[in-house]
């Protein structure tokens, strides 16, 4: 019934400018937060001087580029942001699915729900606090775990803020303990929405807990396995800035193994005013996570049309 | 028998490992609390202790004395909290409503337009020339405020899904026909009728303004314009700070500043709100991750 000629055009939007209205402001955020500093990304094509003024300051065409691969830099931050953000997948996805298992098997919905709400806590807290908890903890001086934790395993203590090699694993730690609380409950949500009547008849027919998760639990939960895996495959590129930037307290001690893609553009920003290397960084960041997303969204696609982004 | 005593060792493994989390989870917490309570000297010689062996609320009465400086942040985040939350849920909603009109003239294009910022951005570098060099709001109070209006992008899919699926399309096609205005339509039929989502995205909203540093970070050098996120982190950075903002300002006074257990201090406080009210909004909250995190 539709008619979808020009004069019904002219008509609908007569009838329903208001609506056009309505959507002006949000249109024009998004203009001037996301779409100008697209048109920005040429500063990675110039000489940033500021006497000239941005738009005017000369062409240098790959230069940055050339600069920013050459150098060491450009395989640290890569190396580092893939490392970690596929650690952080693995372990994260094993986890917070056994913590949801483990969570679904309490049958008294208020302790259940006591545990849910202590465990996602830290999900709550911005990373500058988290940064306060871990210092407490690894303070060289007076640090929590320096002072009794080593001693009683009769270690010496640890400079912990001085030992590059030893942050893989603390941020690693950090992250899953701050995260785990939240993806484990929306694994939680997709395990309490398995019929009942699975459970039952693998109990009658004599099939042990752990067979029942095998056999039951994780093949139900595949779907949202799959989904929550994809879409962080998409941002692997893209690091939480915070737990690189102030955990490690911007040490530049440790940065050999806690510098990533977002760390290293906002410190050519901001410490060393490198417009030019630091928005070459940025840009090498937005097209690779653009290939990811893209990517991953056609895999979804393929998947299950209605959970694709588009 | 054997099935019932297996059954009972079953449960308290369950209970042990979760209670083993829940602690993990809960520990650095208990011991920020003690150590912000912990005398000075006995934190120098005996480290952070999660039983303090010598009470002290200095730290406490410290931060009472030095008020000025913390309530100011304090205003700060309390502020941009309530307007960007406010603001935040109105730019959501006049997106997400006319999106979810398949009446809106230009919808293809628009939808487009909104959905590609979810998949590629310029970078840092323009963004933050956009602010500061085309806007010039470095050093305001809107440089806290405007960057995280839209801070993620897929509140306006589940917004725009939710007005599609759960308002039914019959009763704004009888509003309309019966005069009401479209502007009617959204605030008198749309919005209460939307309240749940709104709840839970405004919580999502009001949790990441109260926790943002990351934009007082970049945009702002006037010590006068920190929330608390940003006190915290430039004490972090420089333990030396908050003795040079004290107000007193002497020197016999600042030098026996408990450092070690105000740091500890500040950071309760900062954190204290969003836990005394966690009870209170965990129901929301939990539900908000759930539809956030499957498309809903």
């Amino acid at each position: 019934m539709r008619r979808s000629t020009f004069a019904y055009r002219i008509q609908n939007i007569k009838r329903h400018w208001l609506l056009l209205v309505m959507i002006l402001p949000g249109i024009i955020y998004l203009f001037i937060n996301n779409y100008l500093p697209m048109f920005g990304i040429i500063i990675a094509f110039k000489n940033v001087n500021f006497a000239k003024g941005i738009w005017g300051s000369d062409w240098v065409g790959f230069d940055n580029f050339a600069y920013l691969f050459q150098t060491q830099d450009a395989w640290v931050i890569t190396r580092n942001t893939l490392l970690y953000n596929g650690a952080f997948i693995v372990l994260g996805t094993i986890l917070s699915i056994a913590v949801a298992v483990l969570l679904n098997e309490v049958r008294k919905r208020f302790v259940s729900r006591l545990y849910q709400s202590i465990i996602l806590l830290p999900y709550l807290i911005s990373m500058v606090i988290v940064a306060y908890l871990v210092l407490a903890l690894l303070n060289e001086e007076n640090g929590f775990v320096n002072h009794y934790v080593l001693p009683w395993l009769g270690i010496d203590s640890v400079s912990w803020y001085a030992d590059a090699g030893k942050w893989p694993y603390i941020l690693s730690v950090v992250y899953l303990w701050k995260n785990v609380g939240y993806t484990c409950i929306v694994y939680l949500a997709s395990i309490v929405g398995i019929s009942q009547e699975y459970y039952e008849s693998a109990t009658l027919d004599g099939a042990s807990k752990w067979r029942q998760v095998w056999s039951i639990t994780l093949p139900l939960i595949k779907p949202t396995m799959v989904i929550l895996v994809l879409l962080s495959v998409g941002r692997i590129f893209n690091s939480d800035f915070g737990l690189f930037y102030q955990v490690p307290l911007n040490s530049g001690a440790l940065q050999t193994t806690t510098d990533v893609i977002d760390t290293y553009v906002y410190r050519g920003l901001m410490t060393f005013g490198d417009f030019g290397m630091s928005s070459a960084a940025g840009l090498y960041q937005s097209i690779v996570g653009f290939v990811l997303v893209l990517t991953t969204n056609a895999f979804v696609r393929r998947k299950d049309k209605d959970l694709a982004l588009f | 028998m054997v099935n019932l005593y297996s059954n009972r060792v079953y449960q308290i493994t369950v209970h042990f490992v979760l209670i083993t989390m829940a602690i993990a989870a809960a520990f650095p917490f208990l011991l920020l609390i003690s150590a912000s309570l912990t005398e000075e000297q006995t934190i120098i010689r005996n480290g952070y202790s999660l039983i303090p062996d010598q009470f002290s609320f200095d730290a406490y009465v410290y931060l009472f004395n030095q008020y000025s400086l913390i309530l100011r942040s304090y205003g700060i985040t309390t502020f941009i909290t309530m307007v960007g939350t406010l603001l935040g849920l109105l730019i959501t909603t006049l997106i997400a409503y006319p999106l979810s009109r398949n009446v809106l003239p230009f919808r293809s294009f628009l939808s487009f337009f909104v959905f590609f910022t979810l998949l590629f951005n310029g970078g840092l570098v323009p963004m933050y020339l956009v602010y500061t060099d085309l806007f010039h709001l470095k050093d305001t109070i809107w440089s806290l405020i405007i960057p995280n209006l839209l801070t993620n992008g897929f509140y306006i899919l589940l917004m725009r899904s939710f007005f599609s699926t759960s308002i039914p399309g019959e009763i704004v096609e009888s509003a309309y026909v019966d005069g009401a205005s479209e502007w009617v339509i959204y605030y008198k039929i749309v919005l209460p009728l939307a309240l749940p989502s709104l709840a839970t995205i405004g919580l999502m909203l009001m949790i990441s303004y109260w926790n943002d540093w990351f934009n007082g970070l970049i945009f702002i050098n006037d010590g006068s314009l920190y929330s608390i996120q940003n006190l915290l982190n430039r004490m972090l950075s420089d333990v030396q700070y908050l003795q040079q903002n004290s107000l007193s300002g002497k020197t016999a006074v600042a030098s026996s500043v408990p450092l070690a257990s105000v740091r500890m201090a500040i950071a309760v406080i900062g954190v204290l709100p969003l836990i005394a009210a966690y009870p209170f909004f965990q129901k929301f909250f939990v539900k908000g991750l759930t539809i956030g995190a499957v498309k809903g």
